[in-house]
């Protein structure tokens, strides 16, 4: 684990959702995830005794575990504070772990993931949805544009977010049974980009990179960037677009009574009794 | 799970310290989580363990 890169700064993420909690907290996006959250929930035909909200910003995951009425009991950031990278969970505790966008932003993944298994029960479910790929990649762009021509360099500005691909391996060497991840892509349209950084802000997601630029963001950066980002990303109507990729991974501790894989080799039923159709050998041509 | 200042009985069964992964002693008079094996203590405060190495007291 040591070897990992570091490259959020933990300390400094808590406090932005501190800030973030006490501004008009901007939600739509956990309020997105938590409507789909219980969709998929509902569609699992069984309960959990003990459920662990990991940190999700705000109560919007909390509350659908509550809704849901199939969690016995809720462990969420009222009852206990951790640091994703270290959960202080006994291997085998715990039965559903639920995160909204929070695991965008740990350094160790893999490791992360690793945990959250160990820490469910054979049979538990791990269901988190996470910024992915192209998450902010306009902003990326603009601040680019704006901080070569300006500062003769770039600085980190926008986090480094993995791609669904790779999530879906870290899965599975995490461990986890049945393995299941999608996108679900969001576009949202500003007035200006500013309406962006604000929301950004109110959702405790502004720049928490350890390579981040320690100075304050100059004026002159930030006002070419706010250009460039209109010049690029307007649609007719002159309003400008912000991407989000919503990452959904889901995945089961293993137990014996999942579905398994059969052998190669030992099906008991002819594909082409499965298809209606006449089995040919390989080179025949139908008609023939 | 309480709003009282006592810690949810269910939730110190399945905390462990984070650093070690091992067993956590309750110190219910000073409102601690200790760690023999981390040499660490981890604050409760109103309720809610807080389970960060870094605000965890050092213990000799």
């Amino acid at each position: 684990m040591s070897s990992q890169p570091i490259i959020f700064d933990r300390k400094l993420i808590r406090a932005r959702q501190q800030r973030a909690a006490r501004l008009e907290p901007s939600g739509f996006l956990l309020d997105r995830v938590a409507e789909d959250f219980a969709d998929r929930l509902a569609v699992v035909l069984r309960r959990f005794d003990v459920a662990l909200d990991l940190g999700t910003p705000g109560d919007a995951i909390r509350l659908a575990l509550a809704a849901s009425g199939k969690v016995g009991t809720i462990v969420a950031a009222d009852s206990v504070i951790v640091d994703e990278e270290a959960l202080p969970f006994g291997n085998g505790t715990l039965d559903l772990v639920a995160s909204g966008l929070a695991l965008h932003s740990v350094n160790d993944l893999p490791g992360t993931l690793v945990q959250i298994r160990r820490a469910l029960k054979p049979d538990g479910l791990f269901q988190a949805a996470l910024f992915g790929g192209d998450t902010l990649t306009e902003l990326r762009e603009a601040f680019a544009v704006a901080e070569t021509e300006i500062e003769g360099g770039i600085s980190p500005r926008v986090a480094p977010f993995a791609d669904i691909r790779d999530m879906g391996a870290l899965l599975q060497r995490a461990g986890f049974a049945l393995p299941v991840t999608d996108v679900d892509g969001v576009t949202v349209r500003y007035g200006s980009p500013v309406g962006l950084l604000h929301d950004l802000r109110r959702m405790g997601a502004t720049n928490a990179l350890v390579a981040r630029r320690r100075t304050p963001l100059r004026r002159r950066t930030l006002a070419r960037m706010l250009e460039v980002y209109a010049e690029r990303f307007a649609d007719a109507d002159g309003r400008v677009r912000a991407t989000f990729e919503i990452v959904w991974l889901s995945g089961w501790a293993p137990h014996e009574s999942q579905q398994q894989p059969l052998a190669p080799g030992s099906a008991r039923t002819r594909l082409a009794d499965a298809l209606g159709t006449a089995e040919r050998s390989a080179g025949e041509k139908p008609g023939e | 799970m309480t709003s009282s200042g006592n810690v949810d009985p269910k939730l110190l069964e399945i905390l462990v310290c984070p650093m070690t992964k091992g067993p956590l002693e309750y110190d219910a008079g000073r409102q601690e989580l200790i760690s023999r094996a981390a040499k660490l203590a981890y604050p409760i405060r109103d309720g809610i363990p807080i389970m960060l190495p870094e605000e965890a007291r050092r213990l000799d």
